[in-house]
């Protein structure tokens, strides 16, 4: 069998099959099986890639290269780690009375199908699937962000829901303009959607109303990466969900959204001349990046507080695919990479000190060392990583971007200072008593899964000292991509 | 001009009118259920907008997502939220933030900027419905203006879903419709997101003994 129909079809039909066994004993290991299978047909499907080149699926419904096969395997990837962790923190949770057998139920099902739309907006060679497919993201996380059904989660869901529906209805209307001028070119069939064939064509997409399409596209798509001013259901959702969906959202879902706007920004870029989209994505990154990093300071609730992060690193991200050009793309791709593998990990960690200590608010958790040295230990050494300390690889990536922007943009270079630092004083201030200080310990009834914890932190260490060189022409074939 | 635009055209153009006018009476009704049929009625107009477009051009999908249309945004949908507020027991009065005339008036404001955002667009179409692209703008900015000034979470929902009936609007105009793989697509996830957030109202009523979103302020930075 294809290894690309296995890894959409895994994910489908196993969230179908939990949604119909229900809760059982090894309902949680399925979950793990089945992202485990999704992992490995991932895995499968990037080697023939990088083998064998470019290739179609489903006639020219989905087309997988480079760039996207990266997105691809991360997502496995982190989705596999994901639901190891999510085993025994489910399960406290159930153990805590906040989770009845149903909820848990509807949990595993919708992670799954989460997993399902996800993969499919990366594969899809159709804009208007790919719009299709983050809606239905949008949906199944919806259900999930509200799962305790308290006040707060409900409102959180709520917010999420109208701002990300909104959002995207944006993103729809800007398809819609580009499905217009491609079909003056490409003229009325079923063809002028797909990416493969706008790109042979973009050079002749009429310029003002690709401007305008790629306007709404940013802001649409741009309202899921989290940019500012439309970040503001982020905090709420990453905060009031159940930390594998928080981990998930910030590890995962940004990313995606942030795929479309670049599929979308290579399309701009060829139809209209001088340097529209990466100016507009430049101006979002700069100012994502400083709103972020001053809202930081403000916050008390743990979990918030490292959503703002990851609207911030976001923010980062979209200025540097902005400034474009293979080296700016290169450390635009590697920086998502360390930003998912890393915030997941610090979920991971945050998610398990936070059932230790019953509470997120940050000024009540205290000592972790002394309560599991390991999970102090990883939030200590994650928070270290995702503020951008040598030696972990978060470190190169921002070090790449600032070295460009002092390049080619020099009134960046403060502006980007300015956030890191302010970012790197609030987060370190906040972490260092919550993880050294004098506590009292709670056991938990089921030992928490510390391993994809210290397996990420430990990519993201290896890839800052040392970045294979199949890697490295990966990531500079999927650089070059984006022009 | 007049002259020169052909029949179905100036029918087109007349349906996507009675869209922006419903979407002002929408904007100015006060009462759900009133509402509901409202948005019920855009739906129709939307329908027999495509309809015209399709008898016109002979596009085979266009007749498809017509009747896609009518099935879910005149009737399924409506009906879901019409038996939504009788369960929920939702008080017909809607509460708007701003005061009705006040909103009316920005409303005008945004049908002007809409018209002047899509005239460059209006002039490359050469489709005989690309009239009405500004007066699918309209109708989605209006939209967006009924979901910010109303309170309750159906009235929400309700501006959401009007303002996919401006993107359709939109497609229609501008292109004769997205492919039929994507309408579909579009339809289906509108369909789940309504069946969803029926769920979801469920949970916000028993939370808060109420679907009023002044009960959800509670997240902020502070």
């Amino acid at each position: 069998m294809d290894f690309f129909v296995l890894m959409l079809a895994i994910p489908l039909a196993s969230g179908a099959l939990l949604t119909v066994v229900g809760e059982r004993d090894w309902a949680p290991n399925l979950n793990i099986v089945a992202s485990l299978g999704t992992f490995l047909a991932a895995a499968g499907l990037t080697m023939e890639i990088v083998a064998s080149g470019p290739r179609f699926a489903f006639g020219e419904q989905f087309f997988i290269d480079s760039l996207n096969v990266f997105f691809v395997a991360l997502t496995a990837f982190v989705g596999l780690t994901t639901s190891i962790f999510s085993g025994p923190y489910m399960r406290n949770e159930a153990e805590h009375g906040r989770l009845s057998k149903p909820r848990l139920r509807l949990y595993k099902s919708m992670y799954q199908i989460f997993m399902f739309t996800m993969l499919a907006a990366l594969t899809t060679n159709n804009l208007g699937i790919l719009w299709v497919a983050m809606e239905a993201a949008t949906l199944t996380t919806v259900l999930l962000v509200s799962l305790y059904r308290t006040p707060a989660s409900l409102e959180a869901a709520w917010k999420y829901f109208i701002l990300c529906g909104v959002g995207i209805a944006q993103a729809l209307f800007g398809t819609i303009l580009l499905y217009f001028a491609a079909e003056r070119v490409l003229g009325e069939s079923g063809n002028a959607l797909l990416w493969t064939h706008l790109i042979d064509v973009k050079g002749q997409l009429e310029p003002t109303i690709m401007a305008l399409s790629f306007i709404f596209l940013l802001v649409g798509y741009g309202t899921k990466v989290g940019l500012a001013p439309l970040h503001n259901w982020l905090p709420d959702a990453h905060a009031e969900g159940p930390t594998p969906v928080s981990a998930v959202l910030s590890g995962l879902l940004l990313n995606v959204a942030l795929y479309a706007i670049l599929r979308c920004k290579v399309l701009a870029d060829g139809a209209i001349a001088g340097d529209f989209a990466g100016r507009l994505m430049i101006g979002f990154g700069l100012f994502t990046l400083l709103v972020a990093a001053f809202f930081l300071s403000r916050q008390k609730d743990v979990k918030r507080m490292f959503a703002y992060s990851s609207i911030e690193h976001m923010g980062l991200i979209t200025f540097a695919f902005g400034m474009g050009g293979p080296v700016a793309n290169f450390a635009g791709l590697l920086h998502m990479t360390m930003h998912s593998l890393t915030k997941s990990a610090i979920f991971f960690a945050v998610g398990h000190a936070t059932q230790k200590t019953g509470t997120q608010l940050m000024e009540n958790i205290r000592g972790l060392i002394r309560i599991n040295p390991l999970i102090g230990w990883g939030l200590m050494l994650g928070t270290l990583a995702i503020l951008g300390m040598p030696p972990f690889g978060v470190f190169a990536s921002e070090f790449m971007i600032l070295t460009h922007a002092m390049k080619h943009y020099p009134w960046a270079t403060p502006v980007l200072l300015l956030g890191l630092g302010v970012a790197f004083a609030a987060i370190f201030g906040k972490v260092q008593p919550m993880v050294f200080g004098e506590t009292e310990a709670r056991r938990l009834p089921h030992a928490p899964a510390i391993t994809p914890v210290f397996l990420h932190l430990g990519l993201v260490l290896m890839l800052g000292l040392y970045i294979p060189p199949y890697l490295a022409r990966w990531f500079q074939e999927a650089a070059r991509m984006l022009g | 001009m007049s002259a020169s635009i052909p029949f179905s055209a100036q029918l087109i153009n007349l349906f996507a009118a009675v869209i922006l006018l419903l979407a002002f009476a929408m904007l100015a009704q006060r009462r759900l259920p009133q509402l509901i049929n409202l948005f019920a009625l855009q739906g129709g107009a939307l329908c027999l907008a495509t309809l015209v477009a399709a008898v016109t051009t002979g596009q085979v999908h266009l007749y498809y997502s017509a009747g896609l249309t009518l099935a879910l945004k005149v009737l399924l949908l409506p009906w879901i939220l019409h038996r939504l507020v009788r369960q929920l027991k939702v008080k017909g009065e809607v509460e708007a933030l701003i005061n009705i005339p006040t909103t009316m008036l920005v409303g005008i404001v945004l049908v002007m900027v809409a018209f002047n955002v899509a005239l460059p667009i209006s002039e490359l179409s050469h489709t005989i419905t690309r009239g009405t692209l500004g007066i699918a703008l309209a109708v989605v900015m209006l939209a967006f203006l009924m979901m910010i000034t109303r309170q309750k979470a159906i009235t929400q929902v309700v501006g959401f879903l009007s303002m996919e009936n401006g993107l359709f609007l939109a497609a229609t105009s501008a292109t004769y419709g997205m492919p039929m793989v994507v309408e579909l697509g579009i339809a289906l996830d509108v369909l789940v997101g309504v069946i969803i957030l029926g769920v979801f109202f469920f949970q916000i009523r028993d939370q808060f003994d109420s679907l009023d979103i002044r009960h959800m302020e509670k997240l902020k930075d502070n």
